[in-house]
């Protein structure tokens, strides 16, 4: 079957994700750490669609498109902000919301 | 539709309140005036019908308004009025008046928003009056609370943030519990029936099981105490009626504290008779516990508007007492006490803002001899300590004695511990008008005394308690045929005490004996 | 007529609201004018319905008013309503009758005081108030005016509001009597809850059908009345407020603290006659009371400096012989010394006033003396007064009350031997204190030089009352002397005549009053040998007033004041010291619990983005490992 290689890319590359967004400090390379995750998650949504013979999953990757895009924007604006403000793109730079 | 005519005239109008500042500084407050003078012809036209229509028996309303909201929750519009709401609403209006007038020369900043919130709040609390749902009835019961925290939070004094807070978290957590239980009864409508309901008269014929009922009943004597402030759960009380301003504490006192009231007349106690009848001399006991512990803090104070606050708690004590006493006779001493003590500690509350305004101090050791500067003050000022210390021929001597009367029968020691309240009580009002009125005037400071418009408040209140004190009967025999309905449950439940049924026998045997000679 | 019975306590209601509200516009003449006309046209229709009573008695020997139901659901009822019997009629007719003279006077006494329309105001509504207490039919509504008079007395002795003692005296008066009061009111409750009627008539037919005599129920109630009478009577226990009452203006201590409402305990126990006649026990402690209080208060006022004090402690010390006489049963007696009482009293401090009024406000006897010559009028009525007290024999009014009263516990099945000879002992004290009194103010050198004497609006009530005090007397004498029987016939129709004790002939009557005459003679003769200047004793400047420990303790009215301050008062004030609650500190408790709860979890907030994911994917993990297993 075509959908066990599928998700078994998805998993890779959403632990590929996940070490990114742990592992590096600036935090453009955590944004796109953070894409690759999602974009791992749709893989598997699809995936399982075609398993299933569903629609439902090319719905989910439609929803998780538009989620990432919308994500993107707002994160980029806040990364936008952070560099203006700290000069840095180091996110251990930042601990504003320090409890 | 003139039940949600009531409520919806203040909600409507309070953000034609909020606007209302942009035209002059005066609008708001005369915008508030008319909507709620508007609230009180109403009620007065309701009361004037005629109230022997009303028979015993649950679910039977002088008027009624039911339209369904969300069926298939058990969710209803359902608005019911009978002889308790009615005066209770009266004197909401009322009191809502009085508050405006206290805070004419007080409030400066942001007047709009401020009468919005009052008008919110009093249309929050006449929906809790109404409202037979009990989904319907926790929408109003939160509903009055969030404005009720911004007029403390923003008009409040030197510590409205703490006091504010103490407010809405202790009320919260009350409400809380109120909800859990609601919801609970609501789910054992549809376990019992197989649908769930959240009306009144469903849950009224509802059979808990002794156990559950037990929890239910707490939940719901917790979350209306805690609004009565009755110890132990009247600590934000006196800092909250303190820091508020003079119209909030007005509401706060007069009209927040009766809703608790009410909720433990509408739906405690007729809701769990059976559990109610082994709970209340318990109940009987916070509230001698209550009336004496209030009058003793009353006397510490040297804070004029906390010793006020502490004189409500030992005054709310007599209504807790009243209320669990199982009598009619104490239950309808206790209704009195509600609209008695609104009026007198509404006066109260009045006149202590206006010694803040005019010496901005509360402490009374810095006052003293100011009968001779202010003279109309100061003989208001007597007339409700006279009030307050529960002296005959006032409103507050009916709530007082009717109660005792009437709990003597069901707890003897209770009753003659809440007598010495009387003495305490003497001594705390005494001792507010000796330091503040009588004695030496400590320092020459001009102060101008009441204006006309307070003067005439005052009068006006005095009027009523000396009309209520003389004449009670226009309160006691409206809501007469709801006290009289309370009773019955109990005499009805099996385990009862078995003092109350002979009250009953008795005030027969009485009638007829009045009746033949 | 009768039926106009209402307005007797409506007119001084009146005088008082329009007093109270318009009094401030008043010219101080139109104050007068409504303030005595009040109580004035009230007196006169007392008059009126006593005339029309008259006619129909002893027929109809009660009169029934119902102005509205008061209270009436769940089996209370309770109406305004009011009760005129023979007692009282004869309450309301001294209520308004001494009360108009006292106003008269008032009128000139308190003219330059700039409190005058409210002095008015409050002496109006205390008529008002002690008219409900009497013709009042329920007990709620005699509650009404006993908690009214308790008011206006407050107010009356605190009159003079700048003075923070006076404050403080006005107050004690007011909570003492409360503690009484609220006795009072508990006995209401049982009362109701046992009988379930507060009509006093009904009540008492009721009672008497229901509680055998000596019955705990009666015992109980008729002591928690009797607590009441007592705080409002000034006797023992509760006594200790009445000397210093007497800050209030003398007109004030003549009205409310000798003639009428501290007499308001006798009128309870005696309207409530038949309660008590179910409590043997408890009559025979009101007669303890009376005889200890009568001796305590005469100690007390030998040796007092001020003559007001002396005064109060002459009064409760008469009033403790109302309380004896009405602890053996002689309810009559008690009236009639009640009646007579009021006369002398009031004459007693009106002349007082007088004298405290041309001399300054001078209150101390010790700068007192020689005022014989300066004020005649004054000294020939204070002198009638004091030989009424001291019940002179024969012409005086004082001397047929109290011989009545001691006579009746002579005689009585409910008394002792040892209780008239105390009640003899205090009838020498009272002439001797009386007496003292008269040499000391009125005899020997000038100390504070007169100003003169008072005007015709003060010397009319005294010369009446002063009339009054000689001949009110002459209503009842006993077989020996006269045997006028006017006052014991009219009262019979109200209260119980009291039975003899087998062998209580003429004769033993006779030995029984020339042991009264002697013992009063022996005062006065006793007096004249201490006080009067010029006596050996007087020359060698000695007076009972000196710093001995006992003169202390009886000036000090033996040491009540200090033991309850040490019981009660300080304890109360430790107790109230601290403004903040115990109940409070558990809250805050609460908070402090929640806030160290914060920091402690605020730890895990680092504020790094790369922590958060880390936490987020071990908790993860481990959520995912618990589904594993």
């Amino acid at each position: 079957m075509l959908s066990t290689p599928a998700l078994v890319l998805a998993m890779m590359l959403f632990s590929l994700g996940l070490v990114g967004l742990l592992s590096r400090r600036n935090i453009l390379y955590m944004l796109l750490s953070l894409e690759i995750m999602l974009n791992a998650a749709s893989l598997a949504f699809i995936a399982g669609g075609a398993r299933w013979g569903q629609v439902d999953g090319e719905i989910m990757f439609l929803f998780i498109l538009t989620l990432a895009a919308a994500e993107v924007s707002v994160a980029l604006g806040i990364v936008l902000q952070l560099s203006y403000r700290f000069h840095t793109l180091d996110v251990d730079a930042f601990s504003e919301m320090k409890g | 539709m003139i039940l949600w005519l009531l409520i919806l005239i203040p909600i409507l109008a309070a953000p034609l309140a909020w606007m209302g500042q942009q035209w002059s500084r005066n609008a708001p407050r005369w915008i508030a005036i008319g909507t709620l003078s508007v609230d009180c012809l109403l009620t007065l036209l309701l009361l004037s019908q005629d109230h022997s229509v009303q028979t015993s028996g649950h679910g039977s309303w002088l008027v009624e308004s039911h339209s369904s909201w969300i069926p298939r929750w058990g969710i209803s519009l359902h608005l019911g009025l009978d002889g308790l709401s009615v005066i209770l609403i009266l004197l909401t209006a009322f009191i809502g008046l009085i508050a405006i007038v206290a805070s004419w020369t007080e409030i400066q900043s942001r007047v709009g928003f401020f009468h919005c919130n009052v008008l919110l709040a009093l249309g929050g609390v006449i929906g809790v009056f109404l409202a037979i749902d009990l989904f319907l009835f926790f929408f109003f019961w939160e509903l009055m609370l969030v404005p009720m925290y911004l007029l403390i939070a923003i008009w409040g004094h030197a510590h409205r943030r703490s006091a504010s807070f103490k407010f809405f978290l202790f009320t919260q957590a009350g409400s809380l519990l109120l909800l859990v239980a609601i919801i609970a009864l609501a789910l054992l409508h549809q376990h019992t029936t197989g649908r769930p309901s959240f009306d009144y008269a469903d849950l009224m014929e509802l059979t808990v099981t002794h156990g559950m009922a037990w929890w239910l009943m707490l939940a719901f004597l917790i979350g209306f105490v805690v609004k009565l402030g009755a110890p132990p759960f009247h600590s934000w009380l006196p800092d909250t009626y303190t820091e508020a301003p003079t119209g909030a504490s007005i509401i706060l006192a007069g009209i927040l504290a009766k809703t608790g009231a009410y909720g433990l007349l509408r739906f405690t106690i007729p809701l769990f008779p059976g559990v109610m009848s082994e709970f209340a001399p318990i109940v009987m006991g916070f509230g001698a516990v209550g009336i004496l512990y209030g009058a003793v803090l009353a006397c510490c104070q040297t804070d004029i508007k906390r010793l006020v606050a502490y004189s409500s708690i030992s005054h709310m004590g007599f209504f807790l007492l009243g209320a669990f006493a199982g009598t009619e006779l104490a239950l309808q001493g206790a209704v009195m006490q509600l609209v008695a003590h609104g009026l007198s500690i509404g006066a109260l509350f009045m006149m202590a803002g206006a010694l803040q305004e005019r010496f901005q101090t509360r402490d009374m050791r810095q006052m003293g001899g100011l009968w001779g500067m202010t003279p109309r003050l100061a003989t208001m000022a007597l007339f409700f300590a006279c009030a307050s210390l529960g002296l005959p021929g006032l409103a507050n001597f009916i709530g007082e004695f009717l109660v005792l009367f009437g709990s003597y029968s069901a707890q003897p020691v209770l009753t003659i511990l809440a007598s010495l309240g009387m003495v305490m009580a003497a001594i705390y009002s005494l001792g507010m008008m000796q330091r503040t009125f009588f004695g030496q005037q400590r320092e020459i400071r001009i102060a101008s005394d009441l204006s006309n418009a307070a003067f005439g408040t005052l009068l006006l209140i005095a009027v009523l308690q000396i009309w209520l004190g003389l004449y009670p009967k226009t309160v006691l025999i409206t809501t007469k045929p709801v006290m009289n309905m309370l009773v019955q449950p109990v005499v009805a439940s099996p385990n009862l005490t078995h003092q109350p049924s002979e009250s009953v026998s008795f005030s027969t045997i009485f009638t007829s004996q009045v009746s033949a000679p | 007529m009768i039926s106009l019975l209402w307005l007797i306590p409506a007119l001084p209601l009146a005088g008082f609201l329009v007093l109270a509200l318009f009094g401030g516009r008043f010219t101080r003449q139109q104050v007068a004018w409504v303030g005595c006309g009040s109580v004035g046209t009230a007196a006169f229709t007392t008059a009126l319905v006593g005339w029309e009573f008259f006619q129909g008695f002893p027929d109809h020997e009660s009169y029934h008013q119902t102005l509205w139901n008061w209270i009436d659901t769940s089996g209370l009822t309770v109406g305004v309503s009011w009760y005129l019997d023979a007692l009282s009629l004869l309450m309301v007719a001294v209520i308004t009758g001494i009360g108009f003279l006292i106003h008269l006077y008032s009128a000139e006494y308190m003219a330059g005081d700039e409190g005058y329309a409210r002095f008015f105001a409050y002496m109006n509504l205390f008529v008002a108030a002690m008219l409900t207490l009497v013709l009042a039919d329920n007990l709620l509504l005699l509650y009404l005016g006993w908690e009214g008079v308790g008011l206006c007395s407050y107010l009356l002795i605190g009159f003079w509001y700048r003075e923070p003692e006076y404050g403080t005296a006005a107050q004690k008066a007011f909570i003492v009597t409360r503690i009484g009061d609220t006795a009072f009111a508990i006995g209401l409750f049982i009362l109701f809850t046992q009988l379930k009627s507060l009509s006093i008539q009904q009540v008492q037919s009721l009672a008497t059908e229901a509680w055998p005599v000596g019955s705990n129920l009666a015992t109980i109630v008729a002591v928690l009345f009797l607590i009441g009478a007592v705080g409002k009577s000034a006797q023992l226990p509760l006594q200790v407020w009445l000397p210093d009452a007497m800050a209030g203006p003398t007109p004030v201590s003549a009205l409310i603290h000798a003639a009428t409402m501290v007499t308001a305990g006798v009128y309870l126990i005696a309207r409530m006659h038949h309660l008590f006649a179910l409590a043997p026990l408890v009559q025979e402690v009101i007669a303890v009371i009376g005889l200890a209080t009568l001796l305590l208060a005469a100690t007390s006022a030998l040796v007092q400096q001020d003559i007001k004090r002396v005064l109060a402690y002459s009064t409760m010390s008469q009033i403790g012989y109302m309380f004896l006489a009405l602890g053996v049963g002689a309810w009559s007696a008690a009236l009639f010394h009640f009646l007579t009482h009021s006369c002398f009293k009031a004459l007693l401090f009106l002349a007082a006033g007088s004298v405290i009024k041309s001399l300054h406000h001078e209150q101390n006897i010790f700068w007192m003396g020689g005022l014989r010559r300066h004020l005649p009028w004054t000294f020939w009525t204070f002198l009638i007064g004091a030989a009424a007290m001291s019940g002179i024999p024969l012409i005086t009014s004082g001397f047929y009350s109290k011989d009545w009263i001691l006579w009746s516990v002579w005689s009585s099945p409910l008394s002792h031997r040892w209780i008239w000879y105390g009640a003899l002992l205090g009838a020498m004290l009272t002439g001797l204190y009386s007496f003292r009194l008269i040499f000391r103010v009125f005899f020997g050198e000038v100390r504070t030089q007169p100003t003169g004497e008072p005007g015709l609006a003060m010397r009319v009530p005294l010369v009446v009352l002063a009339f009054l005090a000689l001949t009110v007397g002459f209503l009842e004498m006993p077989h020996t002397l006269g045997n006028v029987t006017l006052f014991s016939q009219y009262l019979s129709h109200a209260l119980p005549t009291m039975e003899l004790l087998p062998g209580m002939d003429e004769s033993s009557e006779t030995r029984e009053q020339l042991a009264v005459t002697v013992s009063a003679l022996l005062g006065i003769g006793l007096a004249a040998i201490l006080f009067l200047p010029g006596s050996n004793f007087s020359r060698r400047g000695a007076d009972l007033s000196t710093g001995r420990p006992l003169v202390t303790l009886l000036q000090s009215g033996w040491g009540f004041d200090r033991l309850y301050d040490r019981a009660c008062v300080r304890p109360w004030f430790l107790l109230t010291r601290n403004p903040g609650e115990l109940l409070d500190r558990g809250y805050e408790w609460l908070t402090v619990g929640a806030e160290s709860c914060h920091r402690w979890m605020s730890h895990t907030q680092t504020g790094h983005v790369r922590w958060y994911a880390a936490t987020v994917v071990v908790g993860t993990l481990v959520l995912l490992g618990l589904f594993a297993m």
